[in-house]
């Protein structure tokens, strides 16, 4: 079940944002706050991004930042983030990008289960449009819980 | 046959595709193995295709006859119509 890992908590909403180190900045916030990733891990992720370019945008505007396990992560966790207005992320094909999911896995195992749900919303594009759309966190909140 | 997908940390994006993969080899009824992996472990010898993002394959050094590049990761339907060209070709 998603909705384990993405609550009223770890979802939120913003209008915009100046560039894409704060959208990935801003939606580590709720991992930091409860540990489950230290500074280092959004370090490493963009360290790597401006190494090979956006690795993580995975669709059109659809991006799930993430780095590996002893870069900087505790405990498994996911964070959603929604920023209306779009931001780049330099990714030719898929910006802008209107959804960043921040992943943290402790492992190469562990997240497989939440990876197989996510890429089932991430796949159904009439649900994606909603969340894209969403006003509010409940309105995300209503269909990640069908997944 | 073996087929990486690959993605630039090999456990999340990379993951994935390899799901995607697996579905689509069910469908075309075509038996290989299939792993993710990250940039830095996909060398030509590892694997007899490799599947990435445009992003990441300008940088691999995987020969292109050995490579099926995606726009979109989430997109099976590309996936499939690239996979089935590359078995009706090898």
């Amino acid at each position: 079940m998603l909705s384990t890992w993405l609550t009223t908590q770890t979802i939120n909403i913003i209008d915009s944002v100046d560039d894409w180190k704060q959208a990935i900045r801003l939606s580590a916030v709720p991992l930091l706050e409860e540990g489950i990733i230290s500074p280092d891990y959004i370090q490493a992720i963009y360290h790597l991004h401006e190494k090979i370019g956006p690795y993580y945008v995975l669709a059109p505007g659809i991006a799930m930042p993430h780095a590996r396990p002893e870069e900087g992560v505790n405990q498994l966790g996911l964070s959603m983030l929604l920023v209306k207005n779009g931001v780049k992320f330099n990714s030719i094909e898929n910006d802008p990008v209107y959804l960043i999911t921040l992943l943290a896995a402790p492992d190469s195992s562990s997240h497989l289960q939440m990876l197989t749900e996510l890429a089932e919303l991430f796949s159904a594009s009439d649900e994606m449009q909603k969340i894209f759309k969403a006003q509010t966190v409940d309105d995300i909140l209503t269909v990640v819980k069908q997944y | 046959m073996k087929i990486m997908a690959v993605c630039g940390s090999g456990l999340g994006s990379s993951f994935m595709v390899e799901m995607n993969i697996k579905k689509v080899l069910k469908k075309l009824n075509i038996d290989a193995e299939v792993t993710h992996a990250d940039l830095a472990s996909a060398i030509p010898d590892e694997a007899d295709l490799f599947v990435m993002t445009k992003d990441l394959a300008a940088s691999s050094g995987i020969p292109s006859a050995k490579l099926i590049v995606l726009n979109n990761i989430i997109d099976i339907n590309d996936l499939e119509s690239k996979l089935a060209e590359y078995f009706k070709i090898n």
